[in-house]
């Protein structure tokens, strides 16, 4: 069970959260301009890096607040940790091996 | 001279002045305190105790700890109390305790299983994949059920487990897995330093090696347990150290995350009362250390399973644990140097005792002592075959650079093999917790290579075979960490160990040729596995380690083969001219040994496994003799049936009653949500698919929420209490998806609304009314509140007071007949309703259930949400293309509903069905057939989603989702039955009653 830093709470046990998947997914500012490929692109493509992934952890048994969490996905390590109310902008890529 | 094993009259640590009397197989014994199960049956001369698991051979007990593969047993304290697969070493022994032995009938002397023996050709490897393929049919008739019976060795108890057992989270800068030498040393140079430590062992007590005599190591110049007690002493002096005995760390996670079982109770006939029979600890660490030492391999050849044969370490642990000499002429067999003590504290015990080394020559230290001692040495020599059928009494020794075509093997009579193929570091838990192993050539074993963050090994767990290496080693590993968690070193003077040399010599297998060729030798003896069932999967095909492992089952007993790693990747590795490395080792799982399920449920279970939820009315109907349902975390009334009434004529009944008089349910469990703020109808406009924000305050709308695809979330009524403040409501089941809903979209997609959203399902208690009485009735009740037609319309709401409390009153329905939804505080739900009651009384007023809730507005084509939808139903699917708002603006599911698979007229559309039989109720999640005749494999066009029989209608009904549902009203279709014939079915539209709605306008 991972330990995850909730930036608001500390580190806490996994069971506290919820993933919610990669994060830095934009949902397009204009849904009528945009191609039904882009759409589902947004719905459903993921990158699904081995690697460290940007992903969205909400901690629902605690403050109930989403944030950004990097983890390299082999071997679980968490990187980093930030507030997703900042998510707008996506911060370093998310991929390498 | 007398055969077999023997108590001593003097050493180990066991009460010799106390007996403790217990059964094995019905046949009364006795041991002292201070035994095990293992070393009380050996001390009554017991060598048969087990059958192997696939051909039933005789076994005995070959080990004294959890890698035991043998002498499993079944421990049976009462009917409920049953545990089985329990490692009779690892049992310890009380009065009155009653073993059985396991995997044979008639008798343990006596089983009919053992025929399998002789059918040897008829059982190879991949004997069920190989056997049991066709014909299919024959699967789950004959072939599942037998090999269901053949399976598994122990059975599992029929009863309800008494007992208690707790749970326990611990956090601490340091876990350290293993009180041997290495653990010892490493705790208190981590005590020094003012660290927190959690020192975990599984056995009762503390020490290892040394504990098992040590070979007669000398510490600080003093005897291994000597030293022993000093150091234990020491480490219970500091504070920070804390030792936990009968405690194993079965499963290494992520993140300094250890489950560690600790056997409170299951060393006594029953647990002391009011304590648990064992405590789970979940303990997170920012730092692990294995000190788990090592474990001793076996030695492969021909027929070395019988009773009598045993890993030399455990030959050790009984002479020092529990004064039991094993045999009175004992054979060891070796490719190592740790025997040699073993050698001559037996010898000095008075046996007589042979050692047969692999290797050319002795280890020159011990050369004078054995010679001393009267040692016989064979050199340069194998065993290579045993005899005796229930118990050892030969063994054949072979020169290992004889000619096998000239030479035969030389008998020797003994009555124990001991035998030690070499240590092995004991680094599973390294393993779980993703750490790689490395084969070192020159230890010629596995060991730890590459730690993940967190995690150390040190000592023989770490591949420091020697005490003097392993101790040092400790220390090392226990700075590392000290340093890590940014301690200050303690200064510490490391004990002094007169320096023994350690070595060993890679030997997978004695020769098979000859006659020795045609006999049995085991790699893995849980699974009965042996050399030659490996080189027929390799002839095969199979050259992956994981695949042979389940080609040949090696490694997958109840043991999970914690003796066969080495020898299997050795004998593969040479059978496939690859080096050991190359080979790999099996996936190390979680968790090392078995957990009862019983552990890991704790106290979660019963009434404790789930919260339960009730309304505020519950109460009254658990006095008037409700029948309950649980829907989502809550406990609800399905129906209220009078006396002499079943479920089906009380539904009856309140159906009827809310059409032609009015009826009265509990509605709270309806989740309930405030979103409030200056961008709250902005934020709603964005959620929901109709225009929340040109909603007049005092007026409510029912509206879908759709995730992004498109498809249907939830459903549920809005009300505009304030111009910046909105009330929703949810379905029951819904409501904490869909507050996670609305915060989620809050929070990362629109943080700069200005809103706020509070769960308030719990606040208020929700009685809703309805049926063409209900005006009346509420008028009776209601202050301040015109219920005039005209002034409350459909579709709004006003606050008042309703049986002398505050009230918010929604003029809303479910039914389809006028309604009222009545909100007041939940304390006053049930005041509320037997308020209600009371009043109605002259006016048939009914209380119904969920039942009828269902009925009522499935006759209105009224959809549930997760009923009639599945998450992959679309707002056009159920044909309620009116409550997609088309000039507010974008909403969260719009776009998607354009994508051409959804706009496809293929797809499958809400309908109404009337099975030709009136009286005839279909299946909910029958299949929609074009023809009777149709035979699996048939298409479906559809399938029924809610079927009831309507006393309104007087007929039977059905709402179900269509292949061009809409566009097939009139046409006949069959839906199948589980236990029968299609019965023919015609498509309506999905609303069978009162469509225009007048009902509701009353």
């Amino acid at each position: 069970m991972l330990e995850i830093p909730c930036p608001f709470c500390g580190p806490r046990p996994e069971v506290e959260f919820r993933c919610g998947g990669e994060a830095d997914i934009r949902r397009p500012a204009d849904p009528d301009r945009c191609s039904d490929r882009a759409w589902t692109d947004y719905l459903w493509n993921r990158t699904n890096p081995k690697g460290v992934h940007r992903e969205r952890w909400w901690h629902v048994h605690g403050c109930r607040r989403w944030f950004v969490v990097s983890r390299h996905t082999v071997s679980d390590t968490i990187l980093a940790v930030s507030d997703s109310g900042q998510t707008a902008q996506p911060q370093e890529t998310a991929a390498d091996g | 001279m007398a055969e077999g094993p023997v108590r001593l009259p003097v050493g180990g640590r066991i009460d010799r002045k106390r007996r403790l009397a217990f059964r094995f197989d019905g046949r009364r014994l006795a041991g002292h305190p201070g035994d095990s199960l293992a070393s009380a049956l050996l001390a009554n001369g017991i060598r048969l105790v087990a059958r192997s698991f696939k051909y039933h051979r005789p076994r005995g007990i070959y080990a004294a700890g959890p890698e035991e593969p043998c002498a499993l047993v079944e421990l049976r304290r009462d009917e409920a109390r049953v545990d089985p697969n329990c490692p009779a070493g690892e049992v310890e022994l009380f009065d009155g305790l009653e073993a059985r032995s396991q995997n044979r009938w008639p008798s343990l002397a006596w089983d009919v299983g053992a025929l399998a023996d002789r059918l040897k050709p008829l059982l190879p490897a991949g004997f069920y994949y190989k056997t049991f393929r066709w014909p299919a049919a024959l699967w789950t008739r004959l072939y599942e059920p037998l090999i269901r019976r053949m399976a598994g060795v122990g059975r599992a108890p029929r009863l309800p487990d008494p007992d208690r057992y707790a749970h326990r989270h611990h956090h601490c800068d340091v876990l350290v897995v293993g009180a041997g030498a290495a653990g010892l040393v490493a705790a208190e140079l981590l005590g020094r330093a003012g660290l927190s430590v959690l020192l975990v062992e599984s056995r009762a007590q503390p020490g290892g090696w040394l504990a098992d005599g040590g070979a007669g190591v000398r510490l600080d110049g003093d005897a291994a347990p000597h030293w022993l007690q000093a150091q234990l002493a020491r480490l219970e002096a500091l504070e920070g150290v804390r030792l936990l005995t009968r405690s194993t760390a079965f499963g290494l996670y992520d993140h300094g995350f250890v489950g560690v079982l600790e056997r409170i109770a299951d060393h006594l006939p029953l647990p002391a009362p009011g304590t648990p029979r064992e405590r789970l600890w979940w303990v997170r660490a920012k730092a692990v250390l294995i000190t788990t030492g090592c474990l001793e391999r076996p030695l492969v050849f021909p027929d070395n399973d019988r009773p009598g044969v045993m890993l030399a370490g455990a030959a050790a642990h009984y002479l020092h644990h529990h004064g039991v000499l094993v045999g009175r002429r004992p054979v060891i067999f070796t490719n190592n140097d740790s025997v040699y003590g073993l050698a001559l504290e037996l010898a000095r015990a008075g046996a007589a005792v042979t050692v047969v080394d692999v290797r050319p020559a002795p280890p020159a230290r011990w050369e004078r002592e054995l010679c001393e001692a009267g040692v016989r040495m064979l050199c340069g020599r194998a065993v290579v075959g045993s005899e005796g059928r229930s118990g050892l009494h030969t063994v054949h020794i072979l020169a290992l650079d004889a000619d096998p075509a000239l030479s035969l093997p030389k008998p020797l009579a003994a009555d124990a093999l001991l035998v030690s193929g070499g240590l092995q570091p004991n680094a599973a838990l390294f393993a779980q917790a993703r750490g790689r192993l490395c084969f070192d050539e020159e230890l010629g074993a596995w060991r730890p290579d590459e730690a993940p963050p967190r995690l150390w090994a040190a000592g023989g767990a770490n591949g420091r075979l020697s005490l003097a290496a392993a101790v040092e080693d400790a220390a090392r590993a226990a700075r590392d960490v000290i340093r890590s968690l940014g301690g200050r070193e303690p200064r510490l003077e490391l004990p002094r160990v007169e320096e023994e040399t350690f070595a060993q010599t890679p030997f997978w297998c004695s020769p098979l040729k000859g006659a020795a060729a045609a006999r049995r030798a085991f790699v893995d003896l849980h699974n009965d596995v042996t050399v030659a069932d490996i080189a027929v999967a390799i002839r095969e095909g199979y050259r992956a380690i994981e695949h042979l492992k389940r080609y040949t089952t090696a490694g997958m007993g109840p043991d999970q083969g914690k003796i066969v790693q080495g020898n299997l990747q050795g004998l593969v590795a040479r059978e496939l001219g690859r080096a050991v490395q190359e080979v790999g080792t099996t996936t190390f799982r979680q968790p090392w040994t078995p957990v009862p399920f019983a552990a890991l449920v704790g106290a979660h279970r019963g009434p404790l496994f789930e919260p339960l939820r009730t309304p505020p009315t519950h109460p009254w109907a658990e006095a008037h003799g409700a029948l309950f349902e649980d829907v989502g975390p809550w406990r609800r009334a399905r129906v209220f049936p009078r006396s002499g009434e079943d479920l089906e004529a009380a539904l009856r009944r309140e159906a009827r009653a809310v059409r032609t008089a009015c009826g009265v349910i509990d509605a709270s469990t309806l989740g309930k949500i405030e979103v409030a703020g200056p961008d709250a109808a902005i934020f709603l406009d964005r959620i929901y698919t109709i225009a929340v924000s040109r909603l007049r305050v005092g007026r409510c709308r029912y509206g879908l929420m759709l995730r992004d695809d498109g498809m249907v979330l939830d459903d549920g009524v809005v009300a505009r209490l304030e111009e910046h403040r909105f009330h929703l409501t949810t379905t029951t089941g819904g409501a904490a998806r869909v507050l996670a809903w609305l915060e989620e979209w809050h929070q990362t997609e629109w943080p700069e609304l200005r809103l706020w959203i509070t769960s308030t399902t719990e606040q208020w208690a929700t009685i809703a009314l309805s049926g063409p009485r209900a005006r009346e009735l509420l008028a009776r009740l209601a202050e301040g509140i015109d219920l005039d037609g005209a002034a409350f319309p459909h579709m709004s709401f006003r606050e008042g007071r309703i049986a002398g409390v505050p009230a918010r009153v929604f003029r809303i329905s479910f039914t389809g007949e006028l309604g009222f939804e009545i909100n007041v505080e939940a304390g006053f739900g049930l005041h509320l309703w037997e308020a209600l009651i009371e009043a109605g009384s002259d006016l048939g007023l009914t209380p119904y259930g969920t039942e009828a809730m269902h009925l009522l507005r499935a006759e209105k084509g009224y959809v549930i949400v997760g009923q009639e939808t599945d998450g992959t139903v679309s707002p056009l699917d159920l044909g309620l293309e009116g409550l997609l708002a088309k000039n507010k603006g974008d909403f969260i599911g719009r776009r998607a509903l354009a994508l051409p698979a959804l706009q496809s007229p293929e797809r499958k559309q809400l309908v109404g069905l009337l099975p030709s039989e009136p009286g005839s109720v279909l299946e909910e999640g029958a299949q929609l057939v074009p023809s009777p005749e149709a035979t699996p494999p048939a298409v479906s066009e559809g399938h029924v989603t809610s079927s009831y029989f309507s006393p309104n209608l007087e007929r039977s009904f059905a709402l179900a989702l269509l292949a061009r549902g809409r566009q097939r009203h009139g046409e006949r279709l069959w839906a199948t039955r589980l236990d029968g014939a299609p019965v023919p079915v015609e498509v309506v539209p999905p609303c069978f009653y009162d469509p225009e709605g007048q009902r509701l306008r009353m």
